[in-house]
């Protein structure tokens, strides 16, 4: 069966504060001369490798896994799933 | 029948030990370690969730231990009114296995903060702030790195409209917390999560003024459960 790469980014909702993503963009981004980039959000990324049939199968399976394991704290966070080739 | 509490164990828990000693040696109730893997709990009272750092924190504390065999139980315990305590770390898995709302997450500072604070009981009306004045504060120690409390402005609304919001950081905010939230309890009363840690102020010799010559009445929670078990035998 093939192999596919789909990847998970948990991202905190836009009220909640970000210092983490904050400190990156004023002290490190800004600072270092590229003032043109607005804002910085950090996020976790979770890179997973799915035996599936096909690609949409593989992105179908994550999602759910993601919503029935609550990867992510639906209350402060939005999860995205995209499969991003083969293994 | 004499009052039994279970202490739920994760690989990684660190406070049940404390909780432990508090219970047996100095409160006088009989409280054993459950460990995690067990799916079948039955002869406890009460339950109670310790600090620590179950399953390292991985993915994001509580998440791991909420999927335990034993929080099945305890869920299922919860349930039926048995009262269930979830301290620091356990907090935090009770909010991850739904038992509570909102949210725990790293605090503002992106600090680990370990002093002493001062709370406030906004609510004595549940099993573990019974014995407490209503407004009444104490000094507290925390300890945590994942302590800001957060809900968003609807979970917040309910928490205020059905008195959920059992205590609360005086005045200073020492990780960012919505509205100050130290701890909260849900709908029934029964299940409560806080972030300080009462196991750490039980005794005389733990107690920041030594001019005083008591431990802090952080340990009413611990007296407040018990004597709630107590009058529930009794009934």
């Amino acid at each position: 069966m093939p192999k596919f790469i789909v990847q998970v980014i948990i991202e905190n909702k836009p009220y909640i504060n970000d210092p983490e993503g904050e400190t990156i963009h004023r002290d490190l981004v800004v600072k270092g001369g590229y003032s043109n980039i607005q804002s910085v959000r950090s996020a976790k990324m979770l890179k997973m490798v799915v035996n599936s049939k096909t690609e949409s199968d593989a992105e179908v399976t994550v999602k759910k896994l993601c919503q029935e394991l609550r990867i992510f704290n639906p209350v402060v966070s939005n999860c995205t799933v995209k499969a991003i080739g083969k293994s | 029948m004499a009052a039994r509490i279970g202490i739920a164990v994760f690989p990684g828990s660190n406070c049940d030990r404390d909780v432990h000693y508090i219970l047996n040696n100095i409160i006088g109730v009989e409280a054993d370690f459950i460990w995690h893997t067990q799916d079948r709990i039955s002869g406890y009272d009460a339950m109670i969730i310790p600090g620590g750092f179950a399953f390292g924190d991985r993915l994001r504390p509580g998440i791991i231990a909420a999927h335990s065999p034993i929080m099945q139980e305890v869920k299922r315990m919860a349930k039926h009114g048995v009262p269930v305590l979830g301290i620091c770390n356990g907090f935090q898995i009770l909010v991850e296995s739904g038992l509570l709302p909102g949210a725990l997450m790293m605090n503002d500072s992106l600090r680990f903060v370990c002093r002493w604070t001062s709370v406030q009981v906004t609510n004595n009306k549940t099993p573990f702030t019974s014995q407490f004045a209503l407004k009444q504060t104490f000094g507290i120690p925390i300890a945590h790195g994942d302590g800001r409390y957060v809900a968003d402005s609807k979970i917040l609304k309910e928490l205020k409209k059905k008195n959920q919001i059992v205590l609360r950081y005086e005045s200073d905010n020492p990780n960012g917390s919505t509205d100050l939230i130290a701890a909260i309890c849900n709908e029934e009363g029964n299940v409560m999560g806080m972030m300080p840690h009462p196991e750490r102020a039980s005794e005389k010799i733990l107690n920041l003024d030594r001019s005083r010559n008591s431990s802090s009445e952080a340990i009413t929670i611990f007296w407040s459960l018990v004597s709630n078990l107590k009058q529930k035998a009794i009934a």
